[in-house]
């Protein structure tokens, strides 16, 4: 609007300019009391075949007029040196004569045109600029002023005129239509004077019809003159149309009035031939088939009740041509999602999803495989399939054991949708029903889905904290600070990120006891030797018999805020320890706190006193052992043959036992 | 050996002859332990075995068995107080021993000196060393068998293993128990040799009672398949002269024998004995089967 404001700013400037000179030319002119002597009598008229006109010239609105300054003469040309009163008929203003860019735009303009054939209906610059009032543009009495010019124009251009009835033009109800747009509401009702009239569009004095290649309206320089206004469009139209097509393809791009109609402008689209409608009046026909076979069949509901139930079919169909039978026959590609959804498109051809499409690979999914197609439903509406509790079933479509995904995926993850499920996530979301709780496109993203070896992928070592961080939000900020945090300790070894100890799909409660023995080992798996010490002591050796109350590493270290033993804010630095061994050991002190928690006794530069202890124990034990075993392997063969003696021994007193009675008593030793 | 005729005829493998002999009063039999002294060793049993499962559960628990064991005992921490309690039933056999001593001093010995020094004493003497030497020369078959006392070198090698036993693994055991209390004098890492020495310790403990003095004691062969001694009290005459015959022969000198004969047990007296020994026999030898792999297959 602006620059269609300072448009007409510069053609008043230019009009300035042309009366300065002019004025320059004329005071040497005729006095208009002259005139007025004469002309200045209202009922002075004068007969032009059958119809008296009046010949009347108001002096107090001339003189208040742009005009006001010159002579009669100055336009009236033809009168200069003439006597007076004259003789008439005067030949025609030429304002021409000082507005020569106006004149000669308008002599080639359709009007102008029109006039040189001579036809009655031709308008002239007295016909939408009056005569002797003329007023600048900027004046609000100017029958040109923006708010008047829909009218002006309208005087020939409404419906029923002789030019609307008798002249061959396309548009009808145009003043209709025009004060029902957008900028005929914003010109008329809202008074928007910088809202698109007439004018605006169509040029004030260059109207030419849109088939002519130099019009304001053809379809190449439409855009240049919409964006006269709307600067910048292509920004807003990034969505609908791509980005580079702007700048390569420019001829390819619809014209603004494609989709905006003319005199209609609304955000109404597409009412013409292109209707849903008029595409289901083919599409609603159940055993509508393809010719490869592929039902065509519509159901009407499914869009109605979807999210883009205010989405016409051509707006995702695209390549529609209105002007065929079947507007759908020009059509060559498939629905391009992106064309609306620009920047979740660019997601999403850089996810190993868009990656496998790209290279064409029949395993990747495109967006109607998550989405669906005409009963698309946004990821808040429970029945869709991105709905948070329906997103595993989603992803396992693919991702679950033995289906494609799960096949090609040759990483360590396993069982990935029945790990999930039995997650702390998983239960939270399909038994809790915790709508908030981590899905699978929570932490893979829904459309930069990466693998983890990806620097970009949210599942990226590097990222995971961040990742978690977005809703484990004062985790994320303890772990940044830890010691396993990449900020804090600059190695060229692995750190640990939430999912070393925490897994990836079978996250469980850390309030439970397989959490709590597991994290165990997972803290063994870098830090081994301490680990192993660890389990040398009463803690760890209570810990691997399976019982989680006695102190674990975590317990001792923190868990998402560990830190350096060396450093005070440490749970272990010096200051802190005792306060730590209390958390159990309630009356604990400071040489209670001496006690070597990951003592071994193997290391006698370390713990000199536990390996000489160890080993002077196991030498008494095996000193003990060799002796006594010793002494109970000789005496065996001497017991064995007491034993024998014994058992002969009864023999024979059972014998003569038999013999006869109380013969027992007789008996002799005999040795 | 000249002993009387009639005695030895009732050695502990004619026991069944009594069936048959019928209304003759079964023979009476040698009282080597008093009641108070069996109990207290029934009481040791108990102790020791809970002591030693509900230990070395925490000592291997690195074998799934133990995970096993403690599981069943109800978890570590019953397994603990299952442990503590048992330590207090085994000082409680150590400290009434201790008082059964001093009242047997008063009752027979009228003086420590006579009860140490004494023939009957549990300290070793030269004569214990000239025993072993004389057994060692038995054993490899170039002596007779020696002429044991009351006590023969082993048994009293045995008693005072219980006694340093008590001392080194129960003041261990303590500081473990009471460490806040223990670290108040003592360094924090005190514990940590304390746990070495505690469980070492108790290792050679079980490893010793369930191996070296099953076999001594309950398992020889001469003895098969058990010794009830010290669970009736009662050793068969025949016995008694066979394995302790300078002590039977002191008796027979101070005319003491008869005095110290008891009527044998009822035979379910016996068998509840033999019922119990047995089931501490094989939980003794379940232990030292496991203590053989978690040392030897399972050590990590």
């Amino acid at each position: 609007m602006i620059l269609v404001f300072a448009g007409w700013v510069y053609l008043g400037g230019t009009s300035l300019a042309g009366f300065r000179s002019a004025s320059a030319h004329a005071s040497s002119g005729g006095d208009s009391d002259t005139c007025l002597a004469c002309h200045g009598d209202r009922t002075l008229t004068t007969k032009r075949g059958s119809r008296t006109v009046s010949l009347f010239v108001d002096g107090k609105k001339f003189s208040g007029s742009v005009h006001g300054a010159l002579g009669c003469t100055a336009c009236h040309a033809d009168l200069e040196g003439k006597d007076l009163p004259h003789s008439t008929p005067l030949a025609k203003v030429n304002c021409g004569s000082c507005h020569t860019v106006e004149g000669e735009q308008h002599a080639r303009s359709l009007h102008g045109k029109a006039v040189a054939r001579g036809d009655a209906l031709a308008p002239r610059c007295v016909n939408c600029h009056g005569n002797h009032d003329i007023v600048p543009v900027k004046d609000s009495r100017s029958a040109v002023a923006p708010l008047k010019v829909p009218f002006v124009c309208g005087q020939c251009h409404r419906e029923g005129t002789p030019v609307q009835t008798s002249r061959k033009i396309d548009q009808h109800d145009i003043l209709e239509n025009y004060s029902e747009s957008i900028h005929g509401e914003g010109l008329l009702k809202k008074g928007l004077i910088v809202a698109a009239n007439c004018a605006s569009c169509h040029t004030a004095h260059l109207i030419l019809p849109h088939t002519d290649p130099n019009s304001s309206i053809a379809r190449r320089n439409i855009a240049a003159t919409c964006t006269k206004c709307h600067a910048q469009i292509e920004q807003v139209h990034r969505k609908i149309i791509r980005g580079e097509l702007w700048e390569k393809e420019a001829n390819v791009l619809p014209a603004c009035v494609d989709c905006h109609q003319p005199h209609k402008v609304r955000k109404e689209f597409y009412t013409q031939g292109m209707a849903d409608a008029d595409c289901l009046h083919c599409h609603s026909n159940e055993q509508l088939k393809a010719r490869d076979g592929r039902a065509m069949f519509v159901r009407a509901g499914d869009v109605a009740s979807s999210r883009h139930s205010r989405v016409a079919c051509s707006q995702c169909h695209s390549e529609v041509n209105a002007s065929r039978v079947r507007p759908c026959e020009t059509i060559t590609r498939k629905v391009d999602c992106t064309q609306c959804h620009t920047e979740i498109g660019q997601l999403y051809q850089r996810s190993t999803h868009g990656q496998l499409i790209a290279k064409n690979d029949p395993n990747g999914p495109t967006c109607k495989e998550c989405h669906g197609t005409h009963h698309v439903l946004g990821k808040h509406d429970p029945e869709s399939a991105t709905f948070a509790t329906n997103v595993p079933d989603l992803c396992g479509r693919c991702h679950r054991e033995g289906q494609k995904a799960a096949m090609r995926y040759v990483g360590r993850q396993h069982e990935i949708i029945s790990n999930y499920n039995e997650s702390i996530h998983g239960k939270g979301l399909l038994k809790s029903g915790l709508t908030v709780t981590a899905t699978c496109n929570n932490c893979h993203t829904a459309h930069s889905v990466l693998p983890a070896s990806d620097p970009e992928s949210t599942v990226n070592p590097k990222n995971v904290p961040a990742t978690c961080g977005a809703c484990h939000h004062g985790i994320q900020e303890q772990f940044v600070q830890s010691v396993h945090s990449v900020v804090v300790t600059k190695t060229d070894k692995a750190l640990p990120v939430c999912s070393d100890c925490h897994s990836a799909h079978s996250i469980s409660r850390t309030d439970q006891l397989g959490f709590k023995l597991d994290i165990m080992t997972k803290c063994g798996r870098c830090h081994e030797k301490i680990a192993e010490t660890y389990f040398e002591t009463y803690h760890g050796k209570v810990s691997r018999l399976g019982y989680a109350n006695t102190a674990k590493c975590f317990d001792c270290h923190g868990s998402h805020d560990i830190l350096r033993v060396a450093d005070p804010r440490s749970h272990l630095s010096r200051a802190n320890v005792v306060a730590t061994c209390q958390k159990c050991h309630a009356t604990a002190t400071r040489r209670f706190a001496g006690y070597l928690t990951h003592a071994t006794h193997h290391d006698p530069a370390k713990y000199p006193y536990l390996f000489w202890t160890f080993w002077g124990m196991t030498g008494l034990l095996v000193g003990t052992f060799v002796i006594s075993g010793l002494h109970t392997l000789l005496w065996l063969p001497r017991a064995f043959q007491m034993r024998r003696e014994l058992k002969a021994e009864e023999a024979r007193e059972k014998t003569s036992n038999g013999d006869g009675a109380s013969g027992s008593i007789s008996h002799t030793e005999g040795k | 050996m000249g002993a009387p005729v009639e005695v030895r005829s009732h050695g502990r493998f004619n026991g069944t002859a009594e069936g048959s002999v019928g209304r003759k009063p079964p023979e009476r039999e040698f009282v080597r332990f008093t009641r108070l002294q069996r109990v207290l060793h029934a009481c040791m049993i108990v102790s020791f075995v809970s002591l030693a499962i509900t230990g070395l559960s925490l000592k291997f628990s690195y074998t799934p068995w133990a995970s096993t064991l403690s599981h069943l005992m109800g978890g570590f921490q019953t397994a603990g107080f299952i442990h503590r309690t048992a330590a207090m039933l085994m000082f409680g056999v150590f400290t009434t021993h201790l008082v059964d001593l001093y009242r047997l001093k008063k009752r027979e010995y009228k003086s420590w000196r006579a009860l140490l020094l004494g023939p009957n004493t549990m300290l070793p003497t030269p004569q214990d060393g000239k025993q072993f030497l004389a057994t060692m020369k038995w054993f490899i078959g170039i002596g007779e068998r020696p002429q044991y006392g009351r006590w023969t070198y082993w048994e009293k090698f045995d008693y005072f293993a219980v006694f340093w036993g008590v001392f080194v693994i129960g003041f261990t055991g303590l500081t473990l128990w009471f460490p806040v209390f223990f670290t108040r004098f003592m360094p924090g890492s005190f514990l940590n040799v304390a746990t070495i020495i505690h469980s070492d310790e108790a290792l050679l403990a079980t490893g010793f009672i369930f191996t070296v003095h099953f076999f001594n004691t309950h398992l020889r062969p001469e003895k098969f398949p058990m010794d009830t001694t010290v669970f009736t009290g009662h050793v068969p005459l025949a016995e008694l002269k066979r394995d302790k015959p300078l002590e039977y022969e002191a008796l027979v000198a101070s005319g003491q024998l008869e005095a110290n004969l008891e009527e044998p047990q009822p035979p379910i007296v016996v068998k509840t004995i033999r019922t119990f020994a047995w089931i501490a026999l094989t939980i003794g030898f379940c232990i030292v089967v496991w203590i053989i792999y978690a040392m030897v297959f399972a050590y990590r």
